[in-house]
């Protein structure tokens, strides 16, 4: 890999020409080597301005590769770039532009790619065909997959991914625009020009860092690259087009969105400075032109994927766009006539060139001009064998009769030091694949074009079979001349033209194959895929496209595909004896060239990736030891390390000093929504399965609302504050389902109903105090205020507020139990809501009033069986909660009628109970199948356990289920078994109410 | 990415919208007396290869109900109005 450091940029690099700038010589490292080359130059061409061709090892039989073409196409030549958090594998050394300093290191390679031991895979070729693993890893040996797995997963994949940080910001964009067009080749520029010159306002994409598609690759002097300057200076002279470079469409989607992601140039990204290495953009576009070109597919012969095998047009691009001859004796073999373009601008470049033409004849004025420039052709022949140890440097060449298709023998060979393949265009159909639209297959000109295009979608240029420059112009024309007519624009004028005096013709070919063919012919380069895989397919029966293509893993590479797609087809079809348009074509999905996720995430990293919902006292809970979890956006205390030192121990805790002292909880996570108008009553009524129109003014009232099917959907404490006023709460994870649901019901159902809501979570904190001593806490707190028994009854609101320090502070305080203990919820303003629990942990140090989390809140709730979300699940019903009766008779509500189904009346649904550990003594796990004594642990069981904790007051551990035939069972003993840890526990039923069941402890 | 036009905001994407299925149904009085209807409310509703009615809510933005006409295969949003407005079967 150690090749000189030269002033010129490299030992092949051309005297002149090319669009490089000379004045501008920029270094990077491979593996550590240094690579001079010049601004406008890829990584690809300073490689090969070097004479280094050797770049990789193949994915799985480590066979040594090279660059093979100058696009997006490239399978080999991928290299990890950058360090720690700037690290990225498999990038493609043929799109990354030079940037000085920037560091490659090449992969899949050890110790390096021209010494690489895994190469022994190659030994072992003939077994890892297709369907190896599937096939070497079953039956007996099944349990070793566990240690191969090891194993291959080390000497699996090309690049490493990474473990650290990406350090880049990334960011995003949103976009409206009349025309978006993709790809700034000859059709694309023609339709960016056209639809600008209609009047609209036209945004033009471009994957590459110049402009110009296939124009950048032809020479200096040529008409090709005066066509592109002249249309690039109509376009900058509307002052309607917005030009993006280094910009990729990789996807597009419903509602003409297309995902573009755009990359900084070199040295602009600033991580420290925010500034961004990537920016997404969502393109909403009123039309789309897709440009996308053309694709050359590769030849398949022994041999082909050897370092200084390449594709034609990428000789031809490295030649002209970037001052290379990536070889002075080359030999071309084509089937077309575009090719030849290629070889005669390598031999104008002082290359010895022979050309090897698949078809028996060429044009007189084409073979002419090839001759001209001292290129030798033989037609009628085709190369059927590359060899030379880590580069080409021996070709063989046969007869080849082109109506058959046949290699006919006849062998020559010829010494070389480049050997560049032709074998046709493949559009570049993925865009419209996105689209789910199958391509059809043209057989003039043997490749697969879109089929169709959505409504305001467009193609143009050779993506949709257009085979001259002419051709893509004047449909660029055309397609831009559409899309502004989608905007009722128009504009008239013509195209520019561009002739060519080559045509077109070309004939199809598949593997070239003699009977002196030995080795692999290689169809999918990145994936090691060769024509014998896809023959084995085919003999196993995997002949759908959709199955050659898992089991050979064909074109599921980082190239998707892009050069060995149609060649893998071609094969099948010919061994099944179907012609290619009829064998079927798998779907492209984006990305059409690898994401960063970062881009697709752009700034939604870290804090960012959700909205954090905080309470007003998240502050004090984590200046206090509060342990924060969870719960949908909001970050609740779940316990408080003050109290224990794990988890169980806490919450134990914090449970005991509630039930034995005073405790406070911060619940200003439910849902709170106010309920106002004259007919506000008469709605929750028949919202709510229990009555509330009759509610005294300042009492609240616990009640459940009904999903219309019958099933609970949520439970909630509603308050009466006026005669027009109601202040419902909900849980936490049902709230916005509940809100939504009543605006539901006033907007669609009963329109006619004079009731506003509105959410007002956000707008009260609220707290919960709980325990023996809280009515002394309180009093203290509040000295104003009167807490005794009769003036503040159970399920009462005191709605006032405070005074002195608190002078004007609205306070609603209910007095309402979750726990079981003598209680009070606290609502108070947000922006005081900090100040308000302060005041009250101060007045209750005497009484040692400390906070508890939510583990504490959910086990004290179990122990007096009340239900949550775990019972409430969604398919339970308000006779499984055991609170049937809590439904009105006399009046109708939401979800009665189907409450009554049979299905939901059936008596051995199972219900809730409660359920007492006999051994082991540790809670059994939630959602562990309950059994009868007697059942057989297999099946569906008799009900699930719901909820579990310890209760230091039972003594033991203790759940809530669900169980068949429910508190009938009180006194038996059942199993419950978790079928994901194999663990079984036998429980006694009880009552689902452990503790304080008459409730005497909250209505002192 | 499908844009609505929500009736009081303007067109705005879809991501604003919460989606709550279908919208052709009328709903019964809720006595129990109706049960057969409301079997049918809830659980017979047509599966259409086309044109879709179905309820939209601008969670993100006005909080309103709209019923949104789209073709369910293509996507295309033929019409949409507020829940009120909507025909039912």
């Amino acid at each position: 890999m150690n090749a000189p450091h030269t002033a010129q940029g490299g030992k092949q690099r051309i005297a002149s020409g090319g669009r490089i700038d000379r004045s501008k010589p920029l270094t990077f490292t491979l593996d550590g080597s240094p690579f001079q080359g010049f601004a406008g130059d890829t990584l690809a061409s300073t490689l090969l301005a070097h004479n280094v061709h050797l770049v990789g090892r193949s994915f799985k039989y480590h066979r040594p590769r090279g660059i093979l073409g100058s696009g997006v196409e490239e399978p080999n030549a991928l290299f990890t770039l950058g360090d720690g958090g700037t690290r990225e594998p498999n990038i493609a050394a043929t799109t990354t532009e030079l940037e000085q300093g920037l560091r490659a290191r090449t992969q899949n390679a050890w110790p390096s790619v021209s010494l690489d031991f895994m190469a022994i895979n190659s030994l072992l070729s003939p077994v890892f065909v297709a369907g190896f693993y599937y096939k070497t890893f079953m039956g007996p040996t099944r349990k070793a997959w566990m240690l191969y797995e090891h194993f291959i997963r080390k000497a699996a994949g090309l690049g490493a991914s990474v473990a650290d940080f990406d350090i880049h910001r990334y960011d995003y964009h949103n976009d409206y625009v009349d025309v978006l067009v993709i790809g700034s080749g000859a059709a694309g520029l023609a339709a960016a020009l056209q639809a600008a010159r209609a009047g609209a306002d036209v945004m033009l994409v471009e994957q590459d860092f110049e402009l110009g598609g296939a124009l950048l690759n032809c020479p200096a002097a040529s008409a090709q690259a005066q066509c592109l300057a002249h249309m690039l200076q109509e376009i900058k002279a509307t002052g309607r087009v917005r030009l993006f470079t280094r910009s990729s469409a990789f996807g597009i989607y419903d509602g003409n969105t297309v995902g573009v992601i755009e990359r900084s140039a070199p040295g602009i990204a600033d991580p420290d400075f925010g500034v961004p290495r990537q920016r997404m953009r969502t393109v909403r576009a009123k039309a789309i032109v897709m440009a996308c070109g053309a694709i050359e597919r590769p030849l398949v012969f022994g041999g082909n994927d050897k370092p200084a095998v390449m594709l034609s047009s990428a000789v031809g691009a490295y030649v002209n766009r970037y001052a290379v001859a990536p070889g002075r004796r080359a030999l071309f073999c084509v089937n077309n006539d575009a090719a030849y373009a290629d070889a005669m601008s390598l031999a104008q470049s002082g290359a010895q060139v022979q050309l090897v033409d698949l078809r028996p004849t060429t044009a007189p004025a084409l073979l002419t001009a090839a001759n001209s420039v001292g290129i030798t052709v033989h037609h009628g022949s085709a190369i059927t064998q590359v060899s030379g140890f880590q580069r080409a440097n021996t070709v063989r060449i046969e007869g080849f009769d082109s109506n058959t298709g046949r290699v006919m023998g006849g062998a020559a060979h010829h010494e070389v030091d480049l050997v560049a393949m032709s074998g046709g265009w493949t559009p570049t159909v993925h865009l419209t694949s996105h689209r789910n639209v199958k391509p059809v297959y043209r057989s003039d000109i043997a490749c697969f074009v879109p089929g169709a295009f959505d409504r305001a979608q467009f193609g143009a240029g050779s993506m949709v079979g257009e085979q001259t420059w002419d051709g893509a112009i004047a449909s660029g024309w055309t397609a831009g001349a559409q899309a502004a007519g989608v905007l009722s624009l128009h504009s008239s004028g013509d195209a520019p033209t561009l002739q060519d005096g080559f045509g077109m013709a070309f004939v199809p070919a598949g593997p070239l194959r003699s009977d002196q063919s030995g080795g692999k012919l290689f169809v999918d380069f990145q994936h090691d895929v060769t024509v014998d895989d896809v023959e084995l397919a085919h003999r196993e029966g995997y002949v759908s496209v959709e199955h050659l293509k898992r089991y050979t893993t064909l074109g599921m590479g980082t190239d998707q595909g892009k050069t060995s797609n149609l060649n893998g087809m071609g094969v099948m079809a010919t061994a099944r004896g179907l012609d290619v348009s009829l064998a079927g074509t798998t779907t492209f999905r984006p990305p059409y060239t690898p994401a960063a996720l970062g881009a697709l995430a752009g700034r939604n990293v870290r804090g960012h990736f959700q909205p954090e919902r905080l309470t007003a006292m998240h502050d004090w809970h984590l200046a206090h030891g509060g342990v924060k979890m969870e719960a949908g956006y909001w970050l609740r205390t779940l316990w408080y390390r003050t109290h224990g030192a794990t988890l169980s121990e806490a919450y134990k805790a914090e449970m005991e000093f509630v039930r034995e002292a005073v405790g406070i909880a911060d619940t200003s996570t439910l849902g709170k929504i106010d309920v106002q108008g004259p007919d506000a009553a008469e709605f929750l009524d028949r919202v709510y399965v229990n009555g509330y129109s009759k509610l005294a003014i300042g009492k609240a009232r616990y009640g459940f609302m009904l999903r219309e099917d019958g099933i609970v959907m949520d439970d909630g404490t509603t308050t009466r504050i006026s005669e027009t006023q109601f202040f419902m709460t909900t849980t936490t994870a049902q709230a916005a389902k509940v809100m939504s649901h009543l605006e539901f019901l006033l907007q669609v159902v009963w329109p006619e109903l004079r009731v506003t809501v509105a959410s007002v979570t956000d707008q009260w904190a609220a707290m919960s105090i709980a325990g023996p001593r809280t009515r002394e806490v309180l009093q203290a707190a509040f000295p104003h205020l009167d807490f005794a028994d009769a003036s503040l009854p159970f399920m009462g609101l005191l709605d006032t507020h405070g005074n002195g320090p608190l002078e004007g502070v609205a306070l609603r305080i209910l007095r309402l139990t979750f726990s079981g203990e003598l209680a009070y919820e606290i609502f108070v303003p947000t922006h005081h809501g900090l100040a308000v629990w302060e005041h009250l942990m101060a007045a209750g140090k005497p009484w040692q009033l400390r906070p508890y989390g939510l583990e504490a809140l959910g086990s004290l709730r179990i122990e007096k069986g009340h239900v949550v979300g775990s019972e409430m699940d969604g398919r339970t019903t308000l006779g499984d909660m055991g609170a049937g009766r809590m439904a009105s008779q006399t009046k109708d509500f939401w979800g009665k009628a189907l409450s009554h189904s049979p299905h939901l009346q059936k008596p051995d649904r199972p219900s809730l109970v409660g359920l007492e550990a006999v051994d082991p003594a540790q809670p059994p796990s939630n959602g562990s199948i309950l059994f009868f004594a007697d059942d057989a642990i297999q099946g569906h069981g008799r009900g699930h356990v719901t909820s579990t904790t310890f209760s230091k007051t039972v003594g033991k551990a203790i759940a809530l289920g669900l169980l068949q035939g429910g508190t009938a069972h009180v006194g038996q003993e059942v199993v419950a078994a978790s079928p994901a840890t194999g663990r079984q526990y036998r429980l006694r039923v009880v009552e689902p109410c452990f503790i304080d069941p008459q409730g005497v402890r909250y209505r002192v | 990415m499908l844009r609505i036009a929500c009736p009081y905001c303007g067109t705005r994407d879809h991501e604003e919208f919460s989606y709550f299925g279908d919208a052709t149904q009328a709903y019964p009085d809720l006595g129990v007396e109706n049960h057969d209807a409301w079997v049918s409310t809830v659980y017979t509703r047509p599966n259409p290869r086309g044109i879709h009615s179905e309820f939209w809510q601008h969670t993100l933005g006005c909080r309103r109900w709209l019923v949104v006409k789209r073709h369910t295969v293509t996507h295309d949003i033929e019409s949409v109005v507020p829940a009120a407005q909507r025909s039912v079967a």
